[in-house]
């Protein structure tokens, strides 16, 4: 089994085709859909790498990366921000959340395999 | 108490006004020079009598020197300045400059009050989607649907061998996903039509009064016979007319559009509007009327007498479109410059001409309009004084396929005519020669 990667995106069919590219790919992916709750399923799983979603139901994504980062066990977890905003302050605020990298909407799968290789690898 | 102290410059200012030597107002008022002089140096307070001794001497209020200007003026203007570094402003003598210019004064608050809004304005057009939480739900939204799509077509597409089960389900993703972005798409655009709509809450004038013209669907036959007086409480009592200088345009608008309504009756119409076909030119030389006034008359009446509405533009000899009925298919400017083919430009370079040309507005639909257009000349007939025009394009759509004589865009921006003569700037769409 490969290295694991949570993905936390609130849309149906974006989780299924990243779970789907991940898999194939030689990955173990796990998902989650809320926002409210992440931090606490982060930390139970403790993945290689978190995909996180900006927009999400109950708490946004920068606030989740901000605890993490506070946390010392997640300080340095590899965290792949998606947003469908890609203007200069949202890219500075996703840094200033804590981002390892910042990707935009609408995104290739090669894009995102790339990614997810270069940050776990990194 | 700034003011106060201030009163001896304020008399000093008046007495130069005036053309008056210190010593002669001293005189007058029963006082030496030389305490004069501590008064208007600000050195000596003064009131009471001597005032209004002084005042009277100046051919002033009392009240102009002792008061000075209203502090709100005075207060407005230091902010004025506070924010122009570039210039170094005299805050000091402010209370000097307003009392003595204050017209000049309070010109300039108030033209740094309608800065201050169209910066408003204008932050907030730039930067729509922080500004718009609708707007950017509905955008995000559909990134969402979009990166969903791309992701599982990207799946399907690269993928070469894949379950049977994992290609149904992706079918069946990207089947609602498209549905989702072509609702969603539907729901943006609508969304943005009618925040273009005149009644969406921008504040300019023009923009006031064609909200009130489509509320009343340019038509004001009811108004025909009303008095001046009457007229005048009707545009006072539209809702959409919230400044003085859209009640003053719109007041100019209802009042032509009225002469129309007593040039051309309904029934005048009707009888020359057959099976829903016009004819502008015979209209007006049937009845003798002015050609523009037969335009304006069929936009007006078009949307109940006729079996679709006609739209009309106007543009004075700058171009400047001043009067709008959007037709559908005809796009409209709303703040950038119209295309410069249309036959209404065409008009001011032949004016009193009777103009007619079929267009085709670019664009998917492509759709074709029959424009009708002159240009005629407005105000007095003067010796020796070049008259203006304001000129009018009647725009009438058509429904069957056939030939056009022009193709002819909204503006440059949204235009995707790249080999254009008349092109101004570039075109935000693709280019498709």
């Amino acid at each position: 089994m490969g290295k694991n990667v949570l993905v936390i995106e609130d849309e149906p069919n974006i989780i299924e085709a990243i779970s789907f590219i991940l898999s194939r790919d030689g990955w173990s992916v796990a998902t989650h859909s809320n926002g409210h709750d992440a931090v606490g399923v982060v930390q139970g799983a403790m993945p290689d790498l978190v995909i996180l979603d900006v927009m999400l139901p109950g708490k946004t994504g920068y606030d989740i990366l901000r605890e993490l980062r506070s946390e010392d066990a997640t300080q340095g977890l590899p965290v792949l921000m998606l947003t469908a905003k890609g203007q200069v302050k949202d890219r500075e605020m996703a840094e200033r959340a804590g981002a390892s990298r910042f990707m935009t909407k609408p995104f290739s799968n090669a894009e995102v395999l790339d990614a997810v290789r270069e940050l776990v690898a990194g | 108490m700034v003011q106060q102290t201030l009163a001896g410059s304020r008399i000093r200012e008046r007495r130069v006004m005036a053309g008056l030597r210190q010593a002669e107002l001293a005189r007058q008022v029963g006082i030496s020079g030389s305490y004069l002089n501590l008064i208007e140096h600000n050195r000596r307070r003064i009131g009471g009598k001597l005032l209004n001794d002084i005042a009277q001497a100046l051919d002033v209020e009392p009240s102009l020197l002792s008061e000075g200007a209203e502090a709100a003026l005075l207060s407005a203007l230091r902010v004025a300045a506070a924010e122009v570094e570039t210039v170094a402003v005299e805050l000091e003598r402010g209370d000097e400059f307003a009392g003595r210019f204050p017209g000049w004064a309070a010109l300039i608050s108030e033209q740094h009050k309608r800065l201050r809004s169209l910066e408003h304005t204008a932050a907030t057009l730039t930067d729509r989607l922080t500004h718009d939480p609708h707007l950017a739900t509905s955008v995000h939204e559909m990134l969402t649907m979009v990166t969903a799509i791309r992701s599982t077509a990207g799946i399907l597409a690269d993928t070469k061998e894949i379950e049977p089960e994992w290609r149904n389900r992706f079918h069946r993703n990207l089947n609602e996903d498209s549905q989702r972005l072509a609702e969603g798409a539907e729901q943006l655009v609508a969304y943005l039509d009618d925040a273009g709509d005149a009644s969406a809450g921008l504040t300019l004038p023009l923009e006031e009064v064609e909200a009130m013209l489509a509320a009343h669907k340019f038509r004001f036959d009811s108004l025909v016979d009303a008095t001046p007086d009457a007229l005048s409480e009707f545009v006072g009592n539209q809702s959409q007319l919230t400044s003085d200088a859209a009640r003053d345009m719109a007041m100019t608008v209802v009042r032509q559009l009225r002469a129309d309504a007593r040039l051309l009756s309904l029934e005048m119409l009707e009888r020359q509007v057959n099976d829903g076909v016009v004819e502008p030119a015979q209209i007006a030389s049937d009845y003798g009327v002015p050609l523009s006034t037969v335009l304006r008359r069929l936009a007006a009446v078009s949307d109940d007498m006729l079996p679709m509405p006609l739209g009309l533009v106007m543009c004075d000899a700058s171009g400047t479109l001043m009067l709008r009925k959007p037709v559908e298919g005809f796009a409209i400017p709303r703040f950038s410059g119209a295309c410069p083919k249309w036959p209404l430009f065409q008009a001011l370079s032949r004016p009193m001409q009777a103009l007619r040309q079929t267009v085709t507005m670019t664009g998917r639909e492509a759709k074709r309009f029959d424009c009708y257009a002159v240009s005629e000349p407005i105000g007095t007939i003067q010796v020796n004084v070049a008259p203006l025009y304001h000129s009018y394009m009647l725009i009438v759509p058509l429904e069957e396929a056939g030939e056009a004589e022009a193709e002819v865009g909204s503006s440059c921006r949204v235009c995707p005519l790249a080999q254009c003569e008349g092109r101004r700037e570039p075109s935000l769409l693709a280019d498709v020669g």
